[in-house]
């Protein structure tokens, strides 16, 4: 990893006596791209209103390249931010609107004008220079938003939900042009996004947020693949969560079977909350699974086939390109490796502070 | 048929609702004195009109706290407008009802309760009871075509230019006037065409020796009217759907530049 580019130290916000953030801690490093990913309301978008300087924390710091920015307004930050609502403005060309930037810091003419063909090439809008931004669609919008922010050369862009009012299409496009753009200027992204699907795709770093806390930070693939708590198991795509026992180590006892698994350090005949991906449940013939099941339900969903079945009291879910017809018999094997082992939370409180490593 | 019955209606409303003002427009351009005989054209009572220093004068007058009370009532309904942005929405409903019932209200009431209210805090009355009282009950036209241009700010406009290294007041005059500039244009607009015509508000609160065009016309009327007033009625006329169709223009126009 990097060097620490932005820090939150002990962080609290609320609103009307309603807790948003509570002593939150987090680390952004140097050119990393950098997600907070959460349902709405779990303080994303406060985070990053409180690093862009449009809010203030009630409590903790805000540490940029080792000074405390907490209390300097936004206009003297050396960072940008790509509004939700992309904010053009209205009245101005897409020329104007990307130079208002440079003009305030008073730069020349012929340095702006270079810039502004720059920036307009670096989001493949060129030639756009004497447009309203009502005439351009939402993409075309989001995209002159963010040449508005770059030319600035900041040392952090910060994206709020950018993509949230694109079509599916224009979003996935966009997804990896901002992964492009990234690259291509060498300079940290703070993204904020409901969709997960958007956070695995375009992070180098995802934060799981719930609550005004953090439930889980890590690389795309640690986030996946190890979920730490029922919640981000959840949140990150389809999941099986099963309240099982662990019998003692890498042995599981799920819905009265006993499952190999790689995980330790649990204790003995202790609740344990499990999770496997649906694409981690082979079926098998039913003399060869571990437990023995009917399938009820399937749907083809083009790459795959997603399936229901029902065994011992609990309704998996399957992903298979394998099809198995529905009322077929079959059994179920999960690879030690794809059994996820994790802490039963001892009340809701915990459930959401689930400490983070 | 139907169609031919819909012109039909429509050039009837037309005629009653400018016909009176025709005929007004006609007379005073009639050389004869007489309301019922042509006598030819003639410009003779435009000259004279202009040539009357007593209309010189209440002209001035009109035309000064025209001006005056519009600069007033815009910046002060403006703002106003700005300041209730922080309100709940209740609280701003409740607000913009209670600045409403002066415009709703009877002028006569307005005039009289100004002229009661002037006379208790022994404030001479003329130029200045007049301006004040124009201010009075122009800001509620100023708000009431401001408030909407208000309400429909984009603050993350406001965020961005703040974002992009702009001050507070300059991100302000960048980003949120501009989008009320329309608002601000017609409500300034409607004030100084109320303010211009307003008679009976202007009666109670002038006091004695002064005078503005309409106080001027009713004082002439009484004694008897002159072809003059009639030339002096068809300029205000004039002035004032010039004003209207420029009000109406301006925020067109706009639109279409972009």
């Amino acid at each position: 990893m990097g060097k620490d580019l932005i820090t939150l130290e002990h962080i609290s916000k609320s609103y009307d006596g309603q807790l948003i953030l509570d002593d939150l801690n987090l680390s952004i490093y140097e050119n990393s791209f950098v997600t907070l990913l959460g349902p709405s309301g779990c303080g994303k978008t406060t985070t990053l209103r409180i690093i862009g300087g449009f809010e203030m924390p009630d409590q903790g710091r805000v540490i940029f390249h080792g000074q405390d920015i907490t209390k300097l307004s936004p206009n003297k930050r050396q960072l940008n931010t790509v509004f939700q609502k992309y904010a053009l403005f209205t009245h101005m060309t897409i020329a104007e609107n990307i130079a208002f930037g440079l003009k305030i810091k008073n730069k020349s003419a012929s340095y702006i004008k270079d810039k502004v063909k720059y920036a307009l090439k670096l989001v493949n809008l060129e030639g756009f220079e004497n447009r309203m931004p009502d005439s351009l669609s939402g993409g075309q919008q989001q995209r002159i938003a963010i040449a508005r922010a770059i030319v600035n050369e900041p040392k952090v862009l910060l994206l709020d939900e950018p993509l949230g009012a694109l079509d599916l299409k224009m979003r996935q496009d966009m997804q990896y042009e901002l992964k492009r753009l990234k690259e291509e200027l060498g300079i940290t992204f703070i993204f904020v996004t409901h969709d997960q699907e958007e956070a695995l795709t375009m992070s180098d770093h995802i934060v799981v947020m719930n609550q005004g806390y953090i439930q889980q930070e890590g690389s795309p693939e640690k986030i996946y693949n190890e979920p730490e708590n029922a919640f981000v198991a959840d949140f990150i795509g389809d999941s099986n969560i099963i309240r099982s026992t662990m019998i003692r180590d890498e042995l599981v006892e799920i819905l009265g079977a006993k499952f190999a698994c790689v995980d330790k350090g649990f204790g003995e005949n202790k609740p344990v909350d499990v999770v496997i991906r649906p694409e981690d449940v082979e079926l098998v013939a039913p003399e060869n699974g571990t437990i023995k099941g009917i399938v009820t339900d399937l749907t083809f969903k083009g790459v795959h086939y997603e399936m229901d079945v029902q065994a011992n009291g609990y309704e998996w879910l399957v992903h298979s390109t394998k099809l198995s017809p529905v009322g077929s018999k079959v059994g179920i094997k999960v690879d030690p490796f794809n059994i996820q082992i994790m802490n039963v939370p001892a009340s809701m409180d915990e459930e959401a502070i689930s400490e983070t490593v | 048929m139907k169609k031919i019955l819909e012109r039909i209606y429509l050039a009837i409303i037309l005629i009653f609702m400018y016909a009176p003002i025709f005929t007004l427009i006609v007379l005073s351009f009639n050389s004869s004195k007489s309301r019922a005989k042509w006598g030819g054209f003639t410009l003779k009572w435009y000259t004279q009109l202009l040539s009357d220093e007593a209309v010189a004068s209440a002209l001035f007058n009109t035309l000064a706290i025209a001006i005056l009370s519009t600069i007033f009532a815009t910046i002060i309904g403006t703002f106003t407008c700005i300041a209730m942005i922080g309100l709940s929405a209740k609280v701003r409903s409740i607000l913009m009802g209670i600045t409403n019932i002066p415009m709703i209200n009877a002028d006569i009431v307005t005039g009289i309760s100004l002229m009661l209210l002037f006379r208790f805090l022994h404030i001479g009355s003329g130029f200045g009871t007049i301006l004040l009282a124009h201010i009075t009950f122009n800001i509620p036209f100023v708000m009431l075509s401001v408030m909407p241009r208000v309400k429909n700010i984009n603050f993350y406009v406001y965020e961005a230019a703040l974002d992009l290294g702009a001050s507070r007041s300059y991100a302000f005059f960048k980003t949120i006037l501009p989008d009320i500039v329309p608002g601000i244009v017609s409500g300034a607009l409607m004030a100084f065409t109320m303010s211009l015509d307003d008679f009976i508000i202007t009666y109670f609160t002038k006091g004695s020796g002064f005078e503005t065009l309409s106080t001027l016309i009713y004082n002439e009327v009484k004694r008897g009217i002159q072809p003059e007033i009639y030339a002096l009625s068809a300029i205000i006329f004039i002035v004032v759907l010039a004003l209207l169709f420029i009000s109406y223009r301006a925020p067109m126009s706009k639109a279409k530049d972009n």
